[in-house]
């Protein structure tokens, strides 16, 4: 059995960055990530990594845009507001199909908000966010042993789709220290024909995003979303929990989905059935799931840390067909485990 | 028997229509790059990070590998391309606005964390793809489309000076200021060229050049009135002059 160590969630990110065989990471500091590039500043030294702190999110973002064109995996981290800065070279990565991964440890806003755990970035990590018909691959971890998993996850996703892939953690599973299994590292990094190497030997290679005629341009987006449709069909990750017999659901992820837990156990002990969905990649969503499972529940609620994001895509989901009640807390406030047994009360 | 005296450059790909309106500048220093990886037979090692300008489309031109930066970024971009490619040539190639307003906070960090990349940055004190704003490098008093009154200092500062501003930072190996306004001080511009890229071939630091070249369209005069008016009103401001040359023995 693999030793299980206890670790940081943002340490054990960062483990999971070196066994992912990336060894370009750019960045910015900013609260509660900083612990990302301090582990990778310390260990990338010894094996031959390039750390560059940059000079604000922006470049980070833009430096990780030329270090993917040149082939290599690449990566970034940061939380919520830094987030915002990056979204530019996001869009543009997304254009010219040039693969990296982000974490977005969420803090509160808007604005500079606080340094709390939040989950108020859901719209900006699944819905764009930036310019443009795109979409980023979102991944949300519960623990951090799938902080650390969906890390590794992520560089494959992204270098097999040549999509950007999104971590999207949040203050409290960036901070909290749990056991974890680390995962092996990678024996080899992806072969990569169209990086940018010089053209000797070849025919000159071109990584953009822009295409001045209009139809040029119509068909781009067009094979982008031929692109997201494929990746709706065939990476969709969801969890369930005691969901068979359930006559509530509660749709939840990352830090909301462990604080369900506790609440669907003294549910349960109390005879009221209820079971938990948890989207584990916020894109693709999982929504036929969501839209079966409400086939047969008598009412949803869905928790964020927030003011109510998700809820909107699990209200498409489900279409008219079952009613769809929010339960949302911001600024870094953790949802109440009595509040939610509360609630779901409230329904019978 | 006769003697080929000129060819076109292998660099430049020789069956695409350039879009540069008559007379920009940016013809001129694209062919002076590509005559110069032909000379340093460098073509097939240089890697590009293309700026947001009229020069946006350089690697429709010059035949090299070709990255496409968000406007302003190209320092950070191409800090990118060498960190992983440190044995390749990385240039960029930028206007005063990418260069100077957008992307001065990209441009200032490259050149002071030293990146083993070579800068052309061609200051025609104007935007010119976007139709002929205020840049950076607009003169006092001249007439943009963003300032139709003449560029007012009290409101808008003083021109910048990119040489002069990187040659306060320690790390830059190589910065000149040259100009395209006649055929010597093209060949000057030439030679900093290739010592621009000779120093990247042997990976010694951040080089910039800075390019000096009208904007007949956008300045609304003809090529004579346009050369004569860099003369008169950009060479005074922009003095042409190698500001740092690490190359070069200063106790000789």
């Amino acid at each position: 059995m693999k030793k299980k160590i206890l670790m940081r969630g943002n340490d054990a990110v960062a483990e999971a960055v070196i066994r992912a065989g990336c060894r370009h990471y750019y960045g910015y500091p900013i609260t509660p990530q900083n612990e990302i590039p301090e582990y990778l500043a310390q260990k990338f030294p010894e094996l031959g990594g390039t750390f560059v702190q940059a000079e604000s999110e922006i470049a980070a973002a833009c430096m990780v845009l030329g270090s993917s064109a040149a082939g290599v995996r690449t990566m970034t981290s940061t939380s919520s507001p830094g987030m915002t800065l990056k979204l530019e070279a996001i869009s543009y990565m997304s254009g010219a199909r040039l693969p990296c991964v982000i974490v977005n440890v969420m803090r509160g806003g808007p604005g500079l908000g606080n340094i709390a755990g939040s989950q108020s970035d859901y719209f900006q990590a699944t819905k764009g966010g930036a310019h443009g018909d795109y979409q980023s691959i979102v991944l949300a971890p519960e623990n951090v042993q799938e902080f650390a998993d969906q890390t590794m996850l992520a560089f494959d996703l992204s270098d097999k789709y040549r999509v950007v892939a999104m971590v999207l953690g949040d203050g409290y599973l960036g901070q909290m220290s749990e056991p974890v299994v680390l995962p092996d590292p990678v024996q080899s990094v992806p072969k990569k024909p169209w990086a940018l190497t010089g053209k000797k030997g070849r025919d000159q290679q071109v990584l953009a995003s822009l295409r001045l005629l209009p139809d040029a341009l119509g068909n781009h987006n067009i094979d982008l979303q031929n692109l997201y449709a494929e990746i709706t069909k065939a990476e969709v990750r969801f969890d369930s929990y005691m969901t068979e017999d359930a006559d509530y659901l509660i749709v939840a992820y990352g830090t909301c989905a462990r604080v369900s837990r506790t609440a669907i156990k003294a549910l349960r002990n109390s005879g009221i059935k209820v079971g938990l969905f948890r989207p584990i990649t916020l894109w693709p969503f999982p929504s036929a799931q969501i839209g079966e499972l409400a086939k047969k529940v008598k009412k949803i609620l869905t928790i964020e840390m927030c003011m109510g994001q998700m809820v909107q895509d699990v209200r498409l989901s489900v279409g008219c067909k079952t009613e769809v009640d929010l339960y949302g807390v911001a600024g870094g406030v953790i949802p109440d485990v009595d509040k939610i047994v509360e609630r779901i009360k409230s329904y019978e | 028997m006769s003697n080929k005296i000129y060819e076109f450059p292998k660099s430049i790909k020789k069956d695409v229509i350039p879009h540069y309106c008559g007379g920009c500048a940016h013809g001129v220093v694209h062919k002076l790059i590509g005559q110069v990886m032909d000379e340093l037979g460098i073509q097939g090692d240089v890697i590009l990070a293309a700026p947001v300008g009229c020069a946006v489309f350089a690697y429709r031109y010059l035949d090299i590998d070709g990255l496409e930066s968000p406007h302003g970024r190209a320092g950070a971009v191409a800090t990118g391309l060498k960190r992983a490619h440190p044995d390749k040539i990385v240039m960029t190639y930028q206007g005063d606005g990418d260069l100077l307003a957008i992307g001065a906070s990209e441009t200032l960090h490259a050149a002071n964390r030293g990146e083993g990349i070579v800068t052309f940055f061609v200051n025609n004190a104007i935007y010119g793809m976007t139709g002929g704003q205020m840049a950076p490098t607009t003169m006092p008093g001249q007439v943009s489309s963003t300032t139709p009154f003449g560029r007012k200092v009290e409101d808008a500062g003083y021109p910048m000076k990119g040489c002069e501003l990187l040659n306060t930072l320690e790390r830059p190996y190589y910065i000149e200021r040259c100009s395209t306004h006649d055929v010597k001080h093209i060949l000057k511009t030439k030679a900093a060229i290739k010592k621009a890229f000779e120093y990247q071939k042997e990976n010694k630091g951040y080089c910039l050049v800075e390019i000096l070249g009208i904007c007949t369209t956008n300045w609304g005069m003809g090529a004579v009135e346009s050369t004569e008016w860099l003369i008169k009103e950009m060479l005074p401001y922009f003095p042409l002059k190698v500001f740092r040359d690490k190359g070069v023995r200063t106790d000789a």
